[in-house]
């Protein structure tokens, strides 16, 4: 260990902690990253990365299953499983060191190990005491388990295993149709699996739009997907060959869901043990570490960020969280806290999901006089020649002011185009300028465009 | 087709321009001719009108709406034959326009066009609040100021949170109880270029002043003998006529300011501050230098009756090269007038009050005028300004030099 005392210490290198350390090191502290497993943490190892290169072999698998469509004849294209994982790991691996060369590049002090707080300005790492002006929490969070079903990793997975497999299961059960939960449903039935989804509430992807969760499902059922929403598990049982899921719907009536795997995405904890909170200020409600708007904990000097810090569990969130804490840790000017309005959220099932600000409901609660703005995949051209014409781009303006409540999208690659609207929210415009904006034909964005003029009623191309 | 009438151009610097009237209403049968509207711009008053014959089908454009840019449509004209519009939001939209609010929401919320000051060019504001185009839509909203919220954003830009608060604060005058203690005037697009205009000279050029009194006896009898032939020559006239001689004579106060140059102009160009309804108009006597007496009086009694009526094209009051501001008419003996940028002197001029004077070592009475010249120490000096002052008050004092 070059040093033991430095300006700043971080509790795990994720992309909370790896970037506020960057940010940091820009601005002259000397600073110390503790990771007791891999730089990048969940997302770029078991998270966001290796996830989007599996929904890329699914997406070719995909392409080629369909290769008549585009005049290609393709026979009965097959994988090899081992191989769709190890680009997996392959590319979670490159980023990794990626994330290495950044922090040394920034003279980031990388410790591979445990730490704990111990006393004020103080870290614990083994034997070790770091002494640290500032201290950042950013250990991240793993899979919420529920009471009544735990994940042996064998046949009941959470996300680690479910990126991982030795062998392609016949048939998988996902319980939970959140982001995490619908983009393995989407890669297992891409690869050729039954898939059933089960989710607690009335629909899937329950924090999107209802529109658009309506659309999701109608596509995924359309796939063989099947979904049962408003249903509780209420027992899991497992076997050599596979697992039994007994549920009970709305109406109170049960079923038996039969499965080689059940794949466990509902939601996640935050990893609070072992952190040394004991005795400090710090609190921990909910299974996160509660802090203000300015990330600081009830712990002078101790601050808390990302996934650990409560949700939305998004690494970019994570990312904002870090320079935000260092940047106010550093007294600059002009440090603002985290818009949560304006966080973009993407899941990479087949169509992908994309979304920011407040739903059409949600705009309506708010007590928002709201105007709305359409437009299918249908009406553009490039969806059509892309032989992707499924999907929808949906805005909610303020019928007062113009603002742009909220976008939300499903179809071929929304989640690159959902950017535009954030920067639309944070530069605050109105629907006037995005009017005016030229979007470039023949191009998917088209259909943001279409989309506002949609909500004043002079869409173009429907 | 239904024939457009947009917002005309009336000086090529013209950007908008203020929907001052309509003089026709939707249904109104009009002739070639027939006048539909006045727009206001900086300084003039013009008349729209009907270039062809038909019926005023749609009014797109409210009475009173600033900022409507040049070439915006403003009104539909239905030739002979054609049908209403009211059930026809398809043809509305067919109308190009620039940017912005549809046309087709125009007559339903007019205050919508004057969104155009946003995004837009900051029409005939010289300075522009950074503000986001919400912050913007808001406060067009609520009636309130950019000028009275401060800005969190960054680089004090005026972002959403701050309209928020300066309504939470109160800002704008809604409150009933202090309502009445007040009326609220629009400002015209003429009251707000001398505002700015007038605020940048006093903040950006440093004034300095120079006093004379010029005995008008002589020049009040030359006045007399002329109009007793039949003419009419206003004092005023013949102010104008020495001035303009004097800047001749003494062309280094006849400049201008220009940062890395000094602009030294080759003709008098002279600027007449004209009182009309609402504020002033400076009308130009081109190379007043080079004009009699009597030329000058005739333009200047034709720029002075078109200016009170607004009828005023820009080119003709804008350009000029020295400004005169004559308050003698209202009995002020002296004041300080300030400078009409981007120019570099003004000359004040007071009445003409009989007042003692040493004359040849013994008390005498003369006609004294007092005159104040204002001018820009950046580019006229104390030297040059007094130069230019006695060159003035030799012409008045002997006034056949100026029938010359």
């Amino acid at each position: 260990m070059a040093q033991s005392r430095y300006d700043l210490a971080i509790l795990g290198g994720g992309p909370g902690g790896y970037v506020a350390a960057i940010r940091a090191a820009q601005l002259g502290m000397s600073v110390a990253v503790i990771e007791r497993e891999h730089l990048g943490g969940v997302c770029l190892n078991w998270g966001c990365i290796p996830t989007k290169a599996l929904l890329r072999s699914a997406e070719v698998m995909r392409l080629a299953r369909h290769g008549d469509a585009f005049g290609l004849d393709i026979d009965s294209p097959r994988f090899d499983i081992a191989a769709v994982v190890g680009r997996s790991r392959k590319v979670a691996d490159r980023l990794s060191q990626g994330v290495r060369h950044l922090l040394s590049k920034h003279s980031v002090t990388i410790i591979n190990d445990e730490g704990q707080l111990a006393g004020p300005g103080t870290v614990r790492v083994g034997e070790t005491l770091l002494e640290a002006g500032h201290i950042v929490l950013a250990t991240g969070a793993r899979p919420r388990e529920l009471p009544e079903v735990k994940a042996d990793e064998r046949v009941i997975w959470t996300y680690r295993k479910a990126m991982v497999p030795e062998t392609m299961p016949e048939s998988v059960i996902v319980i939970g149709s959140g982001a995490i939960g619908i983009e393995f449903a989407s890669f297992y039935r891409d690869m050729g699996a039954g898939v059933t989804v089960v989710e607690v509430v009335d629909r899937i992807l329950p924090s999107e739009d209802e529109e658009i969760s309506a659309i999701a499902r109608k596509s995924f059922e359309k796939q063989g997907i099947n979904i049962h929403t408003g249903s509780v598990v209420q027992e899991v049982t497992t076997s050599q060959e596979g697992a039994t899921v007994r549920i009970a719907d709305d109406a109170g009536e049960e079923h038996l869901l039969a499965a080689e795997r059940v794949i466990l995405a509902v939601g996640i904890v935050g990893n609070t043990e072992n952190l040394g909170l004991e005795g400090t200020g710090v609190t921990v409600s909910g299974g996160h570490v509660a802090v203000n708007r300015w990330l600081e904990t009830g712990e002078e000097g101790v601050f808390a960020i990302g996934d650990l810090a409560g949700p939305p569990w998004l690494a970019h969130k994570a990312s904002h969280e870090g320079i935000i804490a260092v940047e106010r840790i550093a007294g600059l000017d002009h440090v603002e806290p985290l818009d949560t309005g304006s966080i973009p959220g993407c899941t990479y099932c087949h169509p992908q999901i994309a979304s920011i600000g407040l739903t059409e409901a949600a705009a309506r609660d708010a007590g928002h006089a709201v105007r709305v703005g359409r437009f299918p995949f249908l009406g553009n051209g490039k969806a059509i020649a892309m032989g992707d014409d499924e999907g929808m781009v949906k805005t909610v303006f303020d019928a007062d002011t113009g603002e742009l409540l909220g976008a939300h999208m499903i179809g071929a690659e929304v989640t690159e185009l959902i950017h535009g609207f954030a920067i639309a929210r944070t530069l605050e415009t109105t629907e006037a300028e995005l009017m005016a904006t030229i979007f470039p034909h023949p191009t998917l964005s088209e259909m943001m465009g279409e989309s506002v003029l949609a909500a004043y009623g002079r869409a173009l191309h429907i | 087709m239904p024939i457009t009438v947009t917002m005309p151009q009336l000086s090529p610097t013209m950007e908008v321009g203020t929907l001052a009237r309509w003089l026709v209403s939707e249904g109104d049968t009009v002739t070639s001719g027939d006048v539909l509207a006045e727009i206001e711009t900086d300084k003039a008053t013009m008349e729209v009108e009907a270039i062809d014959d038909g019926t005023v089908g749609r009014i797109l454009v409210a009475e009173g709406t600033e900022n409507v840019p040049v070439n915006q449509a403003i009104a539909l004209i239905l030739e002979e034959g054609e049908e209403a519009l009211e059930e026809e939001p398809g043809s509305i939209e067919a109308v190009p326009l620039p940017s912005g609010p549809a046309s087709g929401e125009a007559d339903s919320e007019p205050e919508k066009a004057v969104v155009q000051d946003g995004p837009g060019k900051p029409a005939s504001s010289g300075r522009k609040r950074a503000a986001s185009p919400l912050a913007r839509s808001m406060a067009l909203k609520a009636g309130l100021s950019l000028d009275d919220v401060t800005g969190s954003g960054p680089g004090g830009r005026i972002i959403k949170r701050d309209i928020e608060k300066a309504l939470k604060a109160g800002v704008p005058a809604t409150s009933p109880a202090i309502a009445s203690a007040w009326e609220e005037i629009r400002v015209t697009g003429m009251r707000r270029v001398i505002a700015e205009r007038l605020q940048e000279a006093k903040q950006t050029i440093p004034h300095f002043y120079l006093s004379l009194d010029c005995d008008i006896d002589r020049l009040l009898e030359a006045r007399r003998e002329i109009n007793a032939a039949g003419y009419r020559v206003s004092v005023n006239d013949f102010i104008i006529r020495a001035l303009a001689l004097a800047l001749r004579d003494v062309p280094d106060a006849n400049v201008q300011w220009g940062g890395d140059v000094i602009r030294r102009f080759a003709h008098v160009d002279l600027s007449v501050a004209v009182a009309v309804d609402g504020g002033l108009v400076t009308p130009v006597i081109r190379d007043a230098a080079s004009r009699s007496l009597l030329d000058i009086a005739t333009a200047m009694r034709d720029l002075a009756d078109r200016a009170r009526s607004g009828k005023l094209m820009p080119e003709e009051y804008q350009g000029g090269s020295f400004t005169l501001s004559n308050l003698g008419m209202y009995g002020i003996r002296e004041f300080d007038a300030v400078i009409n940028p981007p120019q570099a002197g003004i000359l004040a001029v007071g009445a003409g009050y009989p007042r003692p004077v040493a004359r040849d070592g013994a008390l005498a009475v003369a006609t004294l005028m007092s005159t104040t010249l204002s001018a820009d120490h950046r580019v006229v000096d104390g030297a040059t300004g007094a130069a230019l002052l006695n060159a003035f008050r030799n012409f008045i004092e002997s006034p056949t030099s100026l029938l010359l």
